[in-house]
């Protein structure tokens, strides 16, 4: 990249208070590029730019993604970021010196014109401005242009366009064409296809040249547009575009999932349950073993002249809750119990202890199978294994009794996922109830709307009294804010 | 000494080529780094894998200003009391056994107990000051007249609250000590964090820094590095030998090799008096280079088609 760059479009901003403009701007795209850019990062970027100058494009690129990417990730996601958005224009002449902002054009325009781009640029963008780009005037300085190839005022007058019909709001790619062709009408299409039009009509040899001309002229125009409206949809909507499915994901139903969106939501769901790891992984509490802490007793101990009466310990115990899951994998359960599941096992080092069974007709536990595979290929291996059946909760509560309740103790918090529809089996509610007063907790999350609870084979209001905790459970929002309440719940 | 300071990271290109004078060869991204560290007064949080001079990045820079570099190599469980100041505890309890001695001198003359208190309020608290302070890495680099360069080394191996403890020395250069208050530093040090990516490190942390990552170098720069660390290597083998290397990188392996295990190969390499990759001998000193003995088994089936790869690169073909 040469050094001797002049920066065009953004060096007659470089003072005052608009200076932060196109770099806010280009925040803005980094943001929604998927770059976590806080309010303190952008001031630094600024006080950056301050030091380093816009002079060159390598230094600056440098500085704003020590400034601003924080990973390795976002310094690739920055960087693309920045080559879209800073890269040389369309319309600028190979060699031609200057790269630009897309839309940083019409910041000179606001300061009165003070010198844009290239030649004549200046003047067919305050055409533009004053006849709405719609007028006589502005079709004539359009075809001007077209047939001149005027890259510099073109780009300017596309540009201002651009801003003008509020390119940046562009949310969807099925939108590029409707943009593409809002940007040329308002630069002024409309009179030059009537002038095409009468051009042809009249056809004889000098109208139809010019009419020839003006059409390579419109297509060559319609192309750049194009290409423009897209690099913006990319600058802008992509991110914005994935945090809407997101918040979408996030509170749809699991039971619904569709198959190509599962691998979107196990990262969701990772993300969620390492941040709450994060949170809450290390609940410490003091413990009265491990290293002295010299300073702290002499000091609790001044008033005996520091004879150390009351020790003070350093170390601190990890207070991490112990939890057994039993999963209902029949049926429509399953879909839940694969990302309740996921979550608890992303959630590890926040839990001492995590014990799973999976039951329809009958319970196994599944923890080592879930500890050694992908949890992908191991909630699949667990579907073969006990999936099929229609579910008796009687029986796979009564195995669980059976084999693990002595591994239950008054630190466990039990959770039990499941519609509690047994098929008209005994429920065996009495092995809830002794499960119930064993284990510190005892929570059921059923994937089924409230109303259905109790119609027809559902048990679930014959097990709620028993329950600490009787939740709907069947999105992602759900699931996070019960592991959030178990976590806290556990200080 | 400031003002040389100044001068010396006055420009990208200074440093560049300052750096270059004390060994240490800087990409574009590096001096970069260290001059908006000194403009923004900011630390760097250098993060890459381990052996491509994150450490040595620190100690370049310390030499080339002239300051004295103080290093804090970081592990679990380090505390305040490692990283900042710890009391002086045999020096107090003498303290306090000479002022009991004394006490009589003092209160001698007074007849009540509020009379003594008030004349025991009178005197300056000694116990906890400055005299029975016994400053850590961490105060002694805010206590350094003239600057210094403080490394944080290996950030990523302390506990999460150390990471906590140390936001305020990055973003003020201040610590607060309880018994005394705010210390603040003589001369901001040029402070470098470096991080092996062990563990996610906090956002908090990680907006008060400048975030420099440093890959593996590129043939170029990597054969700049050589030259200026092994200066009595014969140009084709260096070149043979980067080569190599770069070509090792982009296989499968376990643990790929850094710069600093280039240099050590280049070490053996002359030591041995080679003067051209041999297959046999690249063979009998693979074992330099890489760390695991399922990589050395990897490399080992392709050794032959990339030292004669490397030949050809360098333009040597057999």
């Amino acid at each position: 990249m040469p050094t001797d760059v002049q920066v065009h479009g953004i060096a007659p901003v470089q003072t005052g208070p608009t200076m932060s403009e196109p770099l806010r701007r280009f925040l803005a795209a980094a943001r929604s590029a998927g770059v976590r850019i806080s309010s303190a990062e952008s001031i630094d970027a600024m006080r950056a730019i301050e030091v380093v100058g816009f002079s060159d494009r390598t230094v600056l690129r440098d500085s704003l993604s020590l400034l601003v990417a924080k990973s390795v990730e976002e310094k690739h996601i920055f960087e693309d970021c920045f080559e879209l958005y800073f890269q040389r224009n369309d319309f600028a002449k190979p060699n031609e010196p200057g790269w630009r902002t897309p839309q940083a054009e019409d910041e000179d325009d606001e300061d009165g014109g003070n010198q844009g781009g290239g030649p004549g640029g200046t003047g067919s963008a305050q055409g533009m401005g004053g006849g709405q780009g719609q007028g006589k005037a502005a079709g004539d300085k359009l075809a001007q242009m077209l047939l001149a190839d005027d890259r510099a005022g073109l780009a300017q007058a596309m540009e201002q366009a651009a801003e003008q019909i509020g390119l940046n709001k562009i949310s969807f790619f099925t939108q590029t064409n409707l943009y593409t062709r809002r940007i040329m009408e308002r630069m002024g299409i409309r009179p030059v296809e009537r002038e095409i039009e009468a051009l042809r009509r009249a056809n004889n040899d000098a109208s139809n040249s010019r009419a020839d001309a003006l059409e390579t002229g419109r297509e060559r125009l319609r192309d750049r547009v194009r290409d423009f409206v897209e690099r913006n949809l990319l600058l802008f909507a992509k991110g914005e575009n994935e945090k809407f499915r997101e918040e979408l994901l996030k509170s749809s139903k699991l039971t619904n999932m569709e198959r190509r969106d599962m691998d979107r939501m196990r990262v969701i769901v990772r993300a969620i349950a390492k941040k709450l790891a994060e949170k809450y992984g290390r609940n410490r509490k003091k413990k009265n073993r491990g290293q002295l802490d010299t300073r702290k007793t002499i000091r609790r101990n001044m008033a005996w002249e520091s004879i150390p009466f009351i020790t003070v310990w350093k170390q601190k115990k990890i207070d991490k809750p112990k939890v057994m899951v039993l999963c209902d994998v029949s049926g429509s359960v399953a879909a839940m119990a694969q990302f309740l599941l996921l979550f608890l096992y992303t959630l590890n080092e926040a839990l001492s202890n995590i014990r799973s069974f999976a039951f329809a007709g009958n319970l196994i536990e599944v923890s080592e199978i879930l500890e050694k595979k992908p949890i992908e290929e191991a909630i699949s291996e667990i579907m073969m294994t006990v999936g099929f059946g229609s579910s008796n909760y009687g029986n796979a509560l009564l195995d669980f009794e059976e084999g693990f309740f002595s591994a239950v103790d008054s630190k466990t918090t039990v959770i039990i996922l499941g519609d509690a529809r047994g098929n008209y089996n005994d429920p065996r509610t009495d092995i809830v109830q002794r499960l119930s007063e064993r284990a510190k907790r005892l929570i059921w999350l059923n994937p089924e709307y409230r109303s259905s609870w109790g119609t027809g084979d559902s048990d679930m209001f014959r097990y709620g009294p028993y329950c600490h905790i009787l939740t709907v459970c069947n999105t992602i929002r759900h699931l996070e804010n019960i592991v959030t309440d178990m976590l806290k719940g556990s200080r | 000494m400031t003002g040389n300071v100044d001068v010396l990271l006055g420009s990208i290109d200074a440093i560049e080529n300052g750096l270059g004078q004390f060994g240490y060869i800087a990409n574009r991204q590096i001096s970069t780094a260290v001059y908006l560290s000194h403009h923004l007064k900011k630390p760097i949080l250098v993060e890459g894998p381990a052996g491509v001079g994150k450490t040595e990045l620190a100690k370049s820079v310390a030499a080339y200003v002239g300051m004295p570099l103080i290093r804090m190599q970081c592990y679990e469980g380090l505390d305040e009391s490692k990283a900042l100041y710890e009391w002086k505890y045999g020096k107090q309890l003498l303290y306090t056994q000479i002022l009991k001695d004394k006490l009589g001198q003092l209160f001698g003359l007074t007849e009540t107990i509020e009379e003594a208190l008030e004349k025991l309020h009178g005197f300056s608290d000694v116990f906890f000051s400055h005299h029975f302070l016994e400053p850590r890495p961490l105060l002694r680099a805010l206590q350094q007249e003239n600057g210094a360069v403080l490394l944080i080394d290996e950030i990523d191996k302390s506990d999460q609250e150390f990471e906590a403890f140390l936001l305020e020395i990055l973003s003020d250069y201040q610590v607060t000590i309880p018994e005394i208050g705010v210390v603040e530093a003589i001369t901001p040090p040029i402070v470098f964090l470096t991080s092996n990516s062990m563990r996610d490190l906090g956002d908090a942390l990680k907006r008060r820094c400048l975030h420099l990552h440093i890959g593996f170098p590129d043939a170029k720069l990597e054969a700049r590095i050589i030259d200026t660390r092994v200066p009595g290597i014969d140009e084709k083998l260096r070149k043979q030998l980067v080569s190599f290397v770069q070509q090792l990188r982009a296989l499968e392996l376990k643990k790929l090799p850094s710069v600093s295990e280039t240099i050590d190969w280049a070490r053996v390499l002359v030591l041995l008096h080679a003067n051209m990759l041999q297959s046999d001998m690249v063979r009998d000193t693979l074992n330099v280079l890489l760390k695991f003995e399922s990589d050395i088994e990897a490399a080992g089936k392709q050794i032959d088609s990339m030292t004669h790869k490397a030949r050809q690169e360098a333009g040597f073909a057999d």
